[in-house]
């Protein structure tokens, strides 16, 4: 396995065929990385809940909650999950026009849920709620934009992606092994952004 | 690599699997928002809805959007997965534990 995961993709292509009925090492590679990410957000979630009541004064999420909003990035998220689930059938089925198509969806969905969560954000601290106001607004801050930056990086690769794949080249199979990757990233986003709607936004406003 | 693509597609799911996926989030999500936006249930109970809800919805995604499963292919994954979970689960539970300790034994709440 430590071999096989130090090999260079291009090396791992010439030939082995009978090694490629197993998960590429690149992807668990990645599902390794995820994992670490996994406890990163265990560790901002721990501080928020620690900091949930410490509003120094200021308002608590019972009063700036939007849950409408909330409920507009929920659905574009989950609906971003599954596009992009069609676009990893499509690339099994090697049906390169419909991968294109299906993550352009993906990322037009993830780019407006960007969108809306920087425009709440911007109302926030232009209200004078930004995350110098209160521990509990710090924590929050710090929980909800990590989880927009991790989608901001998505949508970047996956326009990084889109370039690659576009002229006339077959998928290769390292451009399998990108495509599976990202599906990992994004659908991990998706289970992050549950705890998010939940804890901090739901029990937010209880 | 391609072969491995092609020929275990159980491991990658259909159109099927990830339409019942998509439905069992959606009517998981609708019900957390139902059970705080309705104000049917007491505060408490709406929390404990909440996680168990939340709960349930992180296995549906895992299932039919990440392709876990028990297979022998998957052991490594999992062990992983659930190596990262226990410590997520060790982080914000020792967390909560001692600062709600401080803090009693601070008297700053």
């Amino acid at each position: 396995m430590a071999h096989e995961a130090t090999m260079s993709p291009l090396a791992h292509a010439d030939g082995h065929d009978h090694e490629h009925h197993h998960e590429s090492p690149n992807v668990f590679g990645f599902w390794l990385y995820l994992m670490t990410d996994c406890i990163l957000f265990g560790s901002i979630f721990a501080a928020f809940a620690v900091l949930r009541n410490q509003y120094a004064g200021g308002p608590s999420g019972k009063e700036l909650f939007d849950l409408t909003n909330v409920g507009i990035e929920t659905a574009i998220l989950l609906f971003s999950s599954i596009t992009y689930g069609f676009a990893s059938l499509s690339a099994l089925a090697k049906n390169k026009g419909m991968v294109l198509l299906w993550l352009a969806v993906t990322f037009v969905l993830g780019l407006s849920f960007v969108g809306l969560e920087v425009t709440e954000f911007t109302h926030m601290i232009a209200e004078g709620n930004g995350p110098d106001r209160s521990a509990f607004l710090s924590a929050f801050f710090t929980l909800v934009g990590t989880h927009g930056l991790h989608v901001t990086c998505g949508l970047i690769w996956m326009a990084v992606l889109m370039v690659q794949m576009m002229g006339p080249q077959d998928l290769s199979p390292r451009m399998m092994d990108k495509l599976t990757c990202l599906s990992l990233f994004w659908h991990f986003l998706d289970i992050v952004w549950i705890c998010v709607f939940s804890f901090v936004y739901l029990a937010g406003v209880m | 690599m391609a072969q491995a693509h092609t020929t275990h597609d159980g491991s990658h799911g259909s159109y099927q699997s990830y339409i019942i996926g998509f439905v069992l989030a959606v009517v998981l999500t609708v019900a957390s928002f139902a059970a705080v936006m309705t104000h049917a249930l007491a505060p408490g109970m709406a929390l404990a809805a909440l996680g168990v809800l939340a709960v349930v919805q992180i296995v549906v995604h895992l299932v039919f959007f990440l392709h876990m499963n028990t297979s022998n292919e998957q052991s490594w994954n999992l062990m992983c997965f659930i190596f990262a979970a226990v410590s997520v689960i060790v982080i914000i539970g020792g967390t909560l534990f001692i600062m709600h300790d401080t803090a009693i034994n601070m008297m700053s709440r």
